[in-house]
């Protein structure tokens, strides 16, 4: 009954690879967990010696393997990275405290240097007072626009060369069915790449070693090394669309594992016509850090909060932009589509 | 005529949640003709520990894709799924993917 590892013929394998459906014992998965990883890094030239590098690290489980296994390959074939851990602190009471909690004992077991950097500390308001505002639609909007811009800030503070991340291969594919689905051809571009450009100034680029990485390993290497992480759902996201498209490809990873990886491969191969306008990299005119737009996305959303507005950002207002730029104050009627509706 | 099997249930990666928010479970299954196996367990465990929503946890006799299963710390895949017969003492850990914020 117990199945051989099919790599070394010696011990119990102890998962199946849904990748290439080997049977592997524990130190042989870990090993080629470990390898696939190096190969993608190394493939795709995400890093170069001497380089700081900081880990976005929530306390979960894709950030804490990431971390885990960056030390581990910096040692193991000696990149020269300086690594460091870089979080951001919501706000959210009863889940990001605890997910903190967490990154600070990883700082400890991994002995990396931790920064952690807050919505309230970067914009005056956290998640909860934003939900008290929005409501608990289109919340995730506010919070992964803020999300995104605090870790460039962050980075910038501590003076790194890159931002790496835990998006895993199926948080890859589910990017890869969102965009579809929405019909979003920028951001089908972006969302595949292994790592951004550093064209632009002021742009920090990011990179992503676990893309080609299963969930289902990484949650087996996590368990199996008996790392420490956190795992509580986001007490505002359960409405989240991303968990639908999440559902939807689980099932069709437990009917033909490969999907996951297909998909990738799918939105890595579109091409778009010539011709076809996308969006310029350029900088935000009143917070000055990346934007395709006068204004970024940061500063819309926030100009709503504080003036009481905070459908300004969710939907299309850009003709309202210049007013905004010009600090002018809004028609009646253009308030009124912008205030928050009660449900 | 078999004894009642007693085994050691852990829910991770958030599933706890829907178990009482506890990880570790002691249970013990009642004594039957047919031996135990996992698609009977699942049965069991919805009718018996589940309190709500158990279209999480569940979908049709198996576990919703996204949630893993180790019986003793091995891939359920390996040991046969819902086929695997259990026996008295094993450890069962479901482990989700799909909570995430």
């Amino acid at each position: 009954m117990p199945v051989q590892c099919s790599n070394c013929e010696q011990k119990r394998a102890v998962l199946k690879r849904p990748k290439t459906g080997h049977s592997l014992c524990k130190d042989c998965f870990f090993w080629a967990f470990e390898e696939e990883i190096h190969q993608t890094i190394t493939s795709a030239g995400l890093f170069n010696r001497g380089e700081t590098v900081a880990i976005g690290a929530s306390g979960g489980k894709d950030s804490t393997v990431l971390a885990h296994v960056m030390k581990l390959l910096n040692e193991r074939y000696d990149y020269g990275l300086k690594l460091l851990l870089l979080s951001v602190d919501e706000g959210i009471t009863g889940y990001r405290d605890d997910s903190l909690e967490t990154v600070k004992r990883n700082q400890q077991q991994y002995e990396l240097p931790l920064k952690i950097v807050s919505y309230e500390e970067l914009y005056g308001w956290t998640m909860d007072a934003i939900v008290k505002q929005v409501g608990l639609k289109n919340n995730c909007t506010f919070c992964g626009v803020f999300r995104r811009q605090a870790l460039d800030r962050g980075a910038m503070m501590l003076n790194v060369d890159k931002i790496c991340t835990g998006h895993n291969a199926d948080d890859v594919a589910e990017t890869v069915l969102m965009n579809v689905l929405r019909g979003d051809i920028a951001r089908l571009r972006r969302c595949t790449a292994i790592s951004t450009s550093s064209e632009g100034d002021g742009a920090i680029p990011r990179c992503k070693p676990l893309k080609y990485a299963y969930e289902k390993e990484i949650v087996l290497y996590a368990y199996f090394k008996k790392l420490d992480y956190f795992s509580t759902e986001c007490i505002y996201s359960p409405n989240a669309y991303r968990g639908h498209a999440r559902a939807f490809l689980k099932d069709l990873e437990s009917v033909r594992p490969s999907a996951i990886i297909d998909v990738i491969h799918s939105g890595e191969t579109l091409s778009v016509k010539e011709g076809v306008k996308m969006p310029v990299q350029g900088t935000c005119s009143r917070c000055g850090y990346i934007s395709s737009q006068a204004l970024c996305k940061s500063c819309v959303l926030l100009e709503g909060l504080n003036r009481g507005l905070p459908k300004l950002g969710i939907g299309k207002h850009h003709r309202l932009h210049g007013k905004i730029l010009a600090q002018e104050p809004l028609t009646e009627q253009e308030e009124r589509k912008l205030k928050a509706v009660d449900f | 005529m078999a004894a009642p099997l007693g085994l050691h249930l852990e829910f991770g990666g958030g599933a706890e949640l829907l178990f009482d928010g506890v990880k570790n479970h002691h249970v013990t299954l009642p004594d039957q003709s047919n031996p135990w196996d996992m698609k009977q367990l699942l049965a069991w465990i919805r009718g018996n520990m589940l309190k709500e929503r158990p279209e999480l946890f569940m979908q049709g006799d198996t576990v919703r894709p996204g949630i893993l299963v180790l019986i003793n710390d091995a891939d359920w895949e390996l040991m046969g799924e819902l086929d695997y017969q259990l026996q008295d003492k094993d450890n069962v850990v479901f482990i989700s993917t799909l909570h995430g914020g």
